[in-house]
């Protein structure tokens, strides 16, 4: 149990974030997609860069994680189907709710029970996904 | 301290604190992605027995699960402790196209209470928009190989072309919904 703490904590870390700077708001995703402000943007924008920077930096210097194990990145397999459809279905998805999975657990946390219902549907969109997998492009 | 946390932060607060959230995971030598954890999750409630890709040892994603379990807590911190006595502070823009769709009051609060709701589920609006949505997040997730966290910035930030791929399409699907789909589901 005691393992599981460190990220627990970082997860409390995480919605405090996503709650304080609004990206659970189905507002600020509409605003997002009608490109009316700059707001969501800039937080997926800046934590790309700094992520850009750190990752190279990572690579460069050959950093371990705290267990002493070389910090590895397994590259995406190459294919445009499954990317360019999936993300699709997500994005109607996304804009549908205004959240994507981070959000939902937490909009469920801040007190919107009703979430438990989109997150039980993203639950059944796995489960069925899994089923057709084999039928599907990738 | 706490009346300056209370109130909303800022983009550039924010990103790189997203950008923390994904080193502090790589520092304990994992990955950031949310979305997986539904793949987990499934496979914790024995889909195993109806499909391979949910067959696997599930135990190892298990402190992905203290994770999102970690950020349902956030949330309920941000509401107890930080909550916000202001209403977003949305563009102009959005609150006028929103009120011409029949929402009253954008960003009074996170959400529009009149759709996400237990009342509001039970229309046919919101019977569409909470289940078929959500079911399309976790499909369009799992076939996409990840979502806004596992692309958009773990990721982009790996300099992934899939990924450009997947962020490309996260806003095909988006603004074909905002613009030509939630007009007329709106007006439900």
């Amino acid at each position: 149990m005691r393992k599981y703490v460190s990220f627990f904590a970082v997860g409390i870390f995480f919605g405090i974030v996503l709650t304080k700077s609004e990206v659970v708001s189905w507002y600020r995703i509409q605003e997002m997609f009608l490109f009316d402000s700059f707001h969501m943007y800039g937080v997926i924008g800046s934590a790309v860069l700094l992520g850009i920077i750190g990752i190279a930096w990572i690579k460069r210097r050959k950093l371990k994680s705290i267990r002493g194990q070389l910090i590895e990145f397994t590259p995406k397999n190459r294919s445009i189907a499954r990317y360019l459809l999936g993300g699709i279905i997500f994005g109607l998805g996304w804009s549908m709710v205004g959240a994507c999975p981070g959000p939902i657990y937490t909009l469920i946390g801040y007190g919107y029970s009703v979430i438990v219902v989109v997150l039980l549907s993203a639950l059944a969109g796995t489960w069925v996904y899994g089923l057709l997998r084999s039928r599907l492009p990738h | 301290m706490l009346t300056e946390l209370s109130q909303s932060w800022p983009w550039y607060v924010a990103g790189p604190l997203i950008a923390l959230t994904m080193f502090i995971l790589l520092y304990l030598g994992k990955s950031f992605g949310v979305s997986s954890t539904l793949r987990t999750s499934c496979s914790a409630m024995g889909a195993g027995k109806t499909s391979d890709f949910f067959r696997f040892d599930w135990k190892e994603q298990a402190w992905n699960l203290a994770f999102v379990a970690g950020a349902m807590v956030g949330g309920f911190v941000a509401a107890q402790w930080l909550a916000n006595p202001e209403p977003i502070d949305l563009a102009a823009s959005t609150v006028t196209h929103l009120q011409t769709l029949g929402i009253e009051k954008p960003g009074a609060d996170y959400l529009p209470e009149s759709i996400f709701s237990w009342e509001g589920l039970l229309s046919l609006r919101g019977l569409i928009m909470l289940i078929g949505g959500g079911f399309l997040v976790g499909f369009g997730a799992r076939y996409a190989g990840g979502c806004t966290s596992g692309h958009a910035i773990s990721g982009l930030s790996n300099l992934q072309w899939p990924s450009l791929v997947a962020v490309i399409g996260f806003f095909i699907g988006g603004l074909t919904m905002t613009y030509f789909i939630l007009p007329w589901l709106l007006m439900l």
